[in-house]
């Protein structure tokens, strides 16, 4: 029993939860990131700065209600929802005209768009940092295994992320927009050859991906200073994981946020200067073992 | 017969412009100095970028690991090795080669966009144990003041170093982009099923330019310290690396100075731009995208189609 105590000792498990946790947030962003990879086939840097767009518009539209739990919940809604708009109108006016160059063009224009985009955010909330609060409903912690606190916050980060990846899957295998993305993933001028607008299907899949972003944005917001520079590491990471999930695949998307969360909190628990180090080396290992990712692949 | 006299044309050009280059120092203040330098380097980081890229037809995008593990290399050897400075410029490059070999060993077997994702994600792996080493690499402060070899450490010959480098290694990517290896290589970018057809180890030309090209990303490193005697952790943050990928669009990836003419306008940008106001990359960006709508061989793609069309058009009616 005592050995038992010691493997899973509430340190531990606290520890696993606070993976968790993370996990949640980079799945929410890696899935968007991945179905925009898997149908459209855009590396989309970008994702990024969404994702600070949609934390940087819930400060301010949580504030503009009061800061109070109605503030969050409003902002928990329209932020992802502003970023949609901003990204639907990103896609009709400049992505969908290149979609038949080089994967190249199409990477950097995604980056053209972060460099304005860092800007812009700049230019409207400043160089400081914002910080959303809880809602009044989630301060305060929970006391698990052995009366380790554990946030309140972040038990509904745990039940938020499977509600997001289920709907996610009912939305790409269940309706019928979800199942012509896919369709067009695999062979674009067939599905247009059969009289769909596969046009307006890629802005659908790019709005989805990036609303996503948003909401990732919008969720982690009370939990971190919202800072100029927070899409710089993130979308890095987010990137690894899809690598490692399998590009395009929702549930690849999950392991690979799985992966990383974990091995960054439990890495912290072994080796605290270098906790960082362990997911990217888990993601090395991943890699060298199946280089084309975890599971299958939609390309 | 015109095209001699074209040629003849740019070797004058060309000829005019490295004299100005060493005429610089006699009338240029010593800011410019500094900022020249500046330039020449990151052009040559940007050029052997281009010679996987533009040439290869590799999706190398992580370039800058190469760069800054290459200062990063001499600076650690001048620093804590205690062997002469000048033995931190042979470590430098020859570090960032074999960086660069291990990388492409493992993501060779994959293919364009893949590579270039792998590439990240092995770089990033490098970037977060520079950041976060504190003991050896100094963490996120880097290293500052180091102490280069007392013949170059003014400005003025820092940039005569910088500028005898950067030719020379300009000199060398030239050859080897006109050597039979540079066609074969140019082979492998347009159809790598007919070039493997006809005998050509695919896999192990592309092998080899990632390592030349990591190679002169050292070089390219090591000038670096010798301009600016410091190192940080940025120098290898994958934000460069696809600000190198934007200047070798820039100025032309099909072509050979295209990378070196990005690179002076993206700095010139940066530095006059972030005079006047805090917002530099919006223009960057803006940039961007106009060059990728409108003229997705570069500048120097440009002018060259036109230069090149006239001479058609010339022989035409003679």
């Amino acid at each position: 029993m005592d050995v038992l105590y010691t493997i899973f000792s509430p340190k531990l498990m606290s520890q696993i939860f606070v993976g968790l946790s993370r996990t949640v947030i980079l799945f929410i962003v890696a899935s968007g990131l991945s179905l925009i990879l898997g149908v459209l086939r855009i590396p989309n840097i970008w994702h990024g700065s969404l994702y600070m767009v949609g934390a940087f518009m819930t400060f301010t539209i949580s504030g503009a209600f009061g800061g109070g739990s109605v503030g969050f919940w409003m902002a928990l809604i329209l932020a992802p929802l502003g970023v949609a708009f901003v990204s639907l109108i990103a896609e009709r006016s400049f992505f969908q005209h290149l979609y038949e160059r080089e994967h190249l063009m199409l990477l950097l224009l995604t980056f053209a768009f972060s460099l304005v985009f860092g800007d812009l955010v700049k230019m409207v909330w400043g160089m400081e940092y914002k910080s959303v609060p809880v809602p009044r409903i989630f301060q305060g912690s929970i006391h698990l295994f052995g009366g380790l606190p554990f946030p309140r916050y972040n038990v509904f980060l745990l039940v938020i992320g499977p509600v997001v990846a289920v709907a996610l899957w009912l939305i790409v295998n269940k309706t019928k927009v979800g199942k012509i993305s896919r369709a067009a993933a695999v062979d674009r001028e067939m599905v247009g050859a059969v009289g769909i607008n596969v046009s307006w299907v890629f802005a659908f899949v790019f709005m989805i991906g990036c609303l996503l972003a948003g909401l990732g944005g919008a969720l982690v917001a009370p939990t971190v200073n919202v800072s100029l520079g927070m899409d710089h590491t993130l979308i890095m990471e987010a990137f690894l994981i899809v690598i490692i999930g399998g590009l395009g695949n929702i549930w690849g998307a999950l392991l690979g946020a799985l992966i990383f969360g974990l091995a960054q909190s439990l890495g912290i628990l072994i080796w605290p200067q270098f906790g960082i180090v362990f997911p990217y080396a888990a993601v090395i290992v991943v890699l060298l073992l199946r280089p084309t990712g975890l599971l299958k692949s939609t390309w | 017969m015109l095209k001699n006299t074209l040629e003849g044309k740019g070797r004058i050009v060309g000829g005019a412009v490295i004299v100005l280059l060493f005429l610089f120092p006699l009338f240029l203040p010593r800011f410019y100095i500094y900022l020249v330098s500046i330039i020449l380097l990151t052009g040559l980081l940007a050029t052997s970028l281009n010679l996987p890229l533009g040439y290869g037809g590799i999706f190398q995008f992580h370039h800058a690991v190469f760069y800054g593990v290459g200062a990063y290399g001499a600076a650690l050897t001048i620093t804590k090795s205690g062997l002469s400075p000048w033995f931190g410029f042979v470590v430098a490059p020859l570090t960032a080669a074999l960086l660069s070999l291990i990388m492409g060993l493992i993501c060779i077997r994959l293919s364009k966009l893949y590579f270039g994702m792998l590439q990240i994600s092995l770089g990033s792996l490098v970037w977060i144990i520079v950041y976060r080493w504190y003991s050896f690499t100094g963490g996120d402060n880097g290293i500052h003041g180091i102490p280069v070899p007392n013949v170059i450490s003014s400005p003025n010959s820092a940039y005569y170093f910088t500028l005898l480098v950067t030719l020379l290694s300009l000199w060398a990517l030239y050859k080897i982009i006109n050597s039979p290896f540079g066609s074969a290589l140019q082979g492998i970018r347009d159809n790598p099923v007919r070039s493997a057809m006809i005998g050509i180890n695919v896999k192990l030309h592309q092998l080899v330019v990632l390592v030349i090209a990591g190679f002169f990303a050292g070089v390219a490193g090591s000038l670096f310290i010798v301009v600016d005697t410091a190192v940080f952790p940025d120098m290898l943050f994958w934000t460069l690396s696809l600000e190198v990928l934007i200047m070798c669009l820039l100025g032309g990836w099909f072509t050979f100075l295209g990378p070196m003419l990005g690179a002076a306008i993206t700095i010139f940008m940066r530095t006059f731009v972030s005079g006047f106001t805090d917002y530099w990359t919006l223009p960057l960006g803006i940039l961007m995208m106009l060059v990728i709508f409108f003229l997705p061989n570069g500048i120097l793609g440009y002018i060259e189609e036109k230069l090149h069309g006239s001479l058609i058009e010339q022989t035409v009616k003679e």
